[in-house]
């Protein structure tokens, strides 16, 4: 529709570590709107995180290496120093993260690490940043805010503590909401509570959330478009509707078969994909996935394993697989029919 | 089942820990009751599913029954034998009967031990010399659980978690055990890896007939693998029945939220089931609310839920089996029992018609 | 906070009469018998026997060291010395002085040279490796933990010797060590022991500078730091407001550790630089056979410890609110 808030083009990420250079992230690009949520599904060492720490500029400067390009709002944050980002996390971006108790101070009180960076950014004095962290628990529903608001993160229970994080993220009004597998550690009741409060708040502050998560049914609750990842790479992208209706890629198709389902007949086994996901060190040549593919014989050719598929978008939906539109179209019908539910 | 003497028969189980204070001399001033009165029983090769959030007690009641922690009170009775108390001695022919499969797969490995010595290792311990040598065995096993038995003298961390997994489902099938125990078992793994090894354990309990407690907090995955299935919430049995009956017509008003907050990966604009929100967090097991445990976070309680707590019964409307601690269940209707049906455009899981699950049954 | 130190004091107590109950029966197991020693060469049991009980050690062990007891806890009347108020650590076998006067004698010295050399050990250390921490890998890392290595494997004896000769005698840059009480001549305290607290920090600088480089590059990759750069914050506030926090811990356990050894006697340090502190003076009570200065000093080496470990309990709960005391 308008242009996109964030625009990530792509972007590569490689960093060296001591066994030799890991590609965790190989070529992706992906716009976000405005007021939409993009959900980013992937298993691990699939870049999903990689990717949404470099947008904040949190990797390790040294030993990593950037191309491409991240434009947030028009300005490209790869060639940011180090103060202007500084000046933009916490404010126009925030992130949570998935391990509420590591990931929050366990020396500093939950009204202190949301004030600091409401402080930092506004320059409130102290009594404002606190009266500022009662009001931010009060709106992700702590009860008794004004007293919470003195406790330490370990006082918290885990559902509680995913709210505070929420709050402080939340404490400057951020445009660009980046939450890495935030329900991921909790229950299913506390989880759905945590994904109607980020509904909510989007509703409220039009911020743009970028949810990353491995479960299909969190982003099916939450996001309006999805991305796959695989290896580093977008397999698969389209909204929400296109991507879990008529999935295209083989490995969506995967990890909808892997999952089973509240409903539908029991006793039929899974279809899990096989494998594992591969190393980021040493990374299948062609198509990342196709040591895991069981379509591979169907593109013939052994163009699997040379070529890299192209991700071809039309209207911002499309899949990166060499399978031709026909082949897929029956492939997949044939694999629904199969599913457990 | 019900005809057959149950292979685990559990009653009245309690595991209260003691929490230690006072002053200047401590002793014990209060108890965290992990588990309190549990009455279940698990029949020869069926899969028992212990479902429940974070701290209700299901991970305590496996350690319980594989005797990592001595129970407070109430019996476990082994194939009529009661093995609460047993020694070691008492308790070692039955031991090789009953294994666990743990939830972290690189933690329950000894990174210093082959593959090979690790699968051996329980033999050794019981003395178990199976035709063939032990070595043939662990091979035959390893082939069983999918690995190839090349990799006998490999050590853990050259496994994915996954592998590693299979290594752990293995070393428990090493005895040829009865009864399985397994403590979230896939949990740590990814969504494609998940899969993989809940096909594996289907497979064991199909043709082997080995018997199931599977402990977990994925309902989904639960129904998938668990003929019956027990909520329990803060240390108590709230609902047990056939995964039919549980899943279809929940009865309690906290599996009834449960099974409403799980998400659906379904691009449908309504929901199949009515959305419950609970609210609030799970009360301390240091202090649980009295009467019914689930009272403060559910929406129907009253003044008698407050003095009484409710017993583990068949309410009415509930088939054979089904038992709900409840003094206000969740009436039959409310939820249907068919999945709603949906239009025909909306995704894969419409391709192939969804039957009613119990009309089989 | 007041419940817990109360339990610990008690605690502290037994330990204490715990560690002297030990000292007494290994005091007598040893061969040498401080009788027989100062009866002198021409010894006749009558002598012998008149001696013990002068000294106090004709009792059977258990009656002396109740004796002891309270001396220690209610005072005593001793027949040639005449009353010695609670607390009463005894006569010195040797010179006859109290042992408590000669302890509180030679303390300043002790804890100056203590005090002095933990404040330089504590800020060269933790600031070489802080330093090291945030240039992790980068030259200045490898410098740091090369020198601290070295550092570490120096032995007091050989580098305050030389030391001595050099920087004092040959090049006049610092004065040779001498005791000037503080309340003196404070620049004369401070001249006169600048040498060996450099020379006593100087082993103990590799520790802290070792472990503040591994506690903070540990705490440097934990999430709620990267948190905290998620906020907005300046690598310099994450720093010292989050990683340093994070670090304190385990340092400030060695540190009160550290500090209690020390306040027991730096011996070697004292025996090379002539000074005369606790330190030398339990080698001094053990080389005479002197008993009541040796369980002195005993206590007061074992007493620092105990203390120590208190204060580093309670500073530690400051430090993390997830440790509470009960």
């Amino acid at each position: 529709m308008s242009t996109p808030f964030l625009s990530v083009r792509d972007l590569r990420v490689h960093f060296s570590t001591e066994d030799g250079m890991v590609k965790a992230v190989d070529g992706l690009s992906f716009d976000i709107e405005k007021g939409k949520t993009l959900g980013i599904v992937g298993e691990s060492g699939s870049g999903k995180s990689v990717t949404n720490l470099t947008i904040l500029g949190l990797h390790h400067p040294d030993h990593t290496e950037i191309e491409g390009e991240i434009l947030l709002d028009g300005q490209d944050l790869l060639a940011a120093s180090e103060r202007e980002l500084e000046r933009l996390r916490g404010n126009k971006m925030a992130m949570i993260f998935q391990d509420s108790l590591a990931s929050l101070s366990p020396y500093h009180t939950i009204g202190r690490q949301i004030g600091e960076t409401y402080r930092k950014h506004t320059g409130a004095s102290k009594r404002e940043a606190r009266a500022r962290a009662v009001e931010m628990l009060t709106k992700v529903g702590i009860p008794q805010p004004d007293l919470r608001v003195d406790d330490y993160p370990h006082q918290f229970s885990g559902g509680m503590r995913q709210r505070a994080m929420i709050a402080m993220a939340l404490v400057c009004d951020p445009e660009l909401l980046i939450a890495d597998e935030p329900t991921t550690a909790l229950d299913v009741t506390v989880q759905a509570q945590i994904m109607d409060l980020l509904k909510d708040l989007q509703q409220e502050t039009g911020t743009s959330i970028i949810f990353i998560t491995h479960d299909l049914g969190v982003i099916a609750d939450i996001a309006d478009d999805v991305l796959v990842m695989y290896g580093g790479r977008c397999v698969e992208r389209g909204t929400k509707k296109e991507v879990l209706r008529a999935p295209q890629h083989p490995y969506t198709w995967g990890l909808l078969g892997s999952m089973p389902s509240l409903e539908g007949p029991v006793d039929v086994p899974l279809s899990p994909i096989p494998g594992s996901p591969p190393s980021l060190l040493n990374p299948p040549t062609g198509c990342r996935f196709h040591p895991r593919c069981t379509f591979t014989e169907q593109v013939g050719g052994k163009r699997c394993a040379t070529d890299q598929p192209p991700l071809e978008l039309t209207a911002g939906r499309g899949a990166a697989c060499h399978l031709t539109a026909e082949q897929r179209a029956e492939f997949f019908t044939d694999f629904a029919g199969t599913r457990p539910n | 089942m019900s005809s057959k003497d149950p292979l685990l028969d559990v009653s009245g189980l309690t595991k209260h820990f003691p929490i230690k204070g006072g002053f200047p001399i401590r002793r014990t001033v209060g108890a965290v009751q992990a588990v309190d009165g549990l009455d279940f029983t698990v029949a020869e090769g069926e899969s028992l599913g212990l479902v429940g959030e974070s701290g209700c007690g299901k991970s305590t009641t496996g350690r319980l029954i594989t005797r990592l922690l001595e129970p407070t009170a109430g019996t476990i009775s082994y194939r009529g034998q009661d093995i609460t108390h047993a020694t070691r001695k008492e308790l070692a022919p039955v031991r090789s009967e009953i294994q666990m499969i743990f939830q972290d797969p690189y933690a329950s490995l000894n990174p210093r031990q082959t593959v090979g010595k690790i699968i051996t290792a329980p033999m050794e311990i019981n003395d178990i010399n199976p035709v063939g040598g032990r070595e043939a065995r662990v091979r035959e096993l390893l082939e069983t659980v999918g690995l190839n038995p090349e990799h006998y003298n490999r050590f853990p961390h050259e496994f994915s978690g996954g592998q590693r997994q299979r290594i752990g489902v293995a070393r428990a099938l090493a005895l040829e055990p009865k009864l399985i125990v397994a403590d979230e078992p896939v949990s740590a793994l990814d969504v494609s890896i998940q899969a993989q090894v809940v096909n594996l354990l289907q497979k064991l309990q199909k043709e082997l007939g080995i018997a199931f407690l599977f402990i977990a907090h994925d309902l989904a995955i639960v129904r998938h693998f668990s003929q019956r299935v027990a909520v329990m919430y803060l240390g108590k049995i709230v609902e047990i029945a056939d995964r039919e009956d549980l899943y279809g017509n929940p009865r309690h008003p906290y599996t009834r939220a449960l099974l409403s907050a799980v998400p659906e990966a379904t691009a449908d604009d309504t929901p199949a089931r009515e959305r419950i929100r609970l609210v609030g967090d799970v009360p301390s097991p240091v202090n649980p609310p009295s009467g019914c445990r689930f009272r403060t976070r559910c929406w129907k309680a009253t003044d008698k839920c407050a003095s009484e707590a409710p017993p583990l019964v068949r309410v009415e409307g509930s088939r054979e089996g089904h038992l709900t601690a409840c003094h206000y269940p969740e009436d039959t209707q409310t939820v249907p029992a068919v999945p709603k049906a949906r239009d025909a455009s909306s995704g894969p899981k419409l391709d192939k018609t969804t039957e009613d699950p119990k009309a089989g049954a | 906070m007041f419940r817990f130190l109360i339990r610990r004091a008690i605690g502290a107590l037994v330990i204490l009469l715990i560690i002297s109950a030990i000292t007494f029966v290994l005091f007598y197991v040893a061969p040498r018998d401080p009788a027989r020693v100062a009866c002198g060469k021409v010894c006749t049991p009558e002598t012998l026997a008149l001696v013990k009980r002068n000294l106090g050690i004709a009792d059977p062990l258990p009656v002396q060291y109740w004796h002891w007891l309270q001396a220690v806890f209610v005072g005593r009347d001793y027949s040639s010395f005449g009353n010695c108020p609670a607390p009463c650590l005894g006569y010195s076998f040797h010179n006859r002085e109290p042992v408590l006067g000669t302890i509180l004698d030679r303390f300043p010295t002790t804890l100056s040279l203590s005090l002095g050399s933990a404040v330089v050990f504590v800020i060269f250390g933790v600031g070489t490796g802080m330093l090291a921490a945030v240039k992790q890998g980068k030259m200045l890392d490898k410098v740091a933990s090369s020198a601290s290595l070295i550092g570490s494997s120096m032995q007091i004896y050989i580098v305050g010797v030389v030391a001595m000769y050099y920087l004092a005698d040959q090049w006049h840059i610092l004065s040779r060590p001498k005791e000037v009480p503080f309340t003196e001549s404070p620049s004369g305290w401070f001249t006169g022991l600048l040498l060996p607290w450099l020379v006593l920090a100087l082993i103990f600088t590799a520790n802290y500078t070792r472990m503040a480089r591994s506690q903070l590059v540990e705490t440097l990759s934990e999430d709620y730091v990267r948190t905290a750069r998620a906020k907005g914050l300046s690598r310099r506030t994450v720093f010292f407001r989050f990683a340093w926090r994070g670090a304190m811990g385990p340092i400030v356990t060695i540190f009160g550790l550290d500090l209690g050894v020390l306040f027991g006697g730096a011996i070697i340090t004292e025996k090379t630089f002539g000074l005369h502190g606790i330190g030398a003076l339990s080698v001094k009570a053990v080389g005479d056979n002197d008993l009541p200065l040796l369980l002195g000093v005993v206590l007061v080496a074992a007493g620092a410890i105990v203390v120590f470990n208190i204060i580093v309990d309670a500073v530690y709960a400051l430090i993390d609110p997830r440790v509470r005391l009960a």
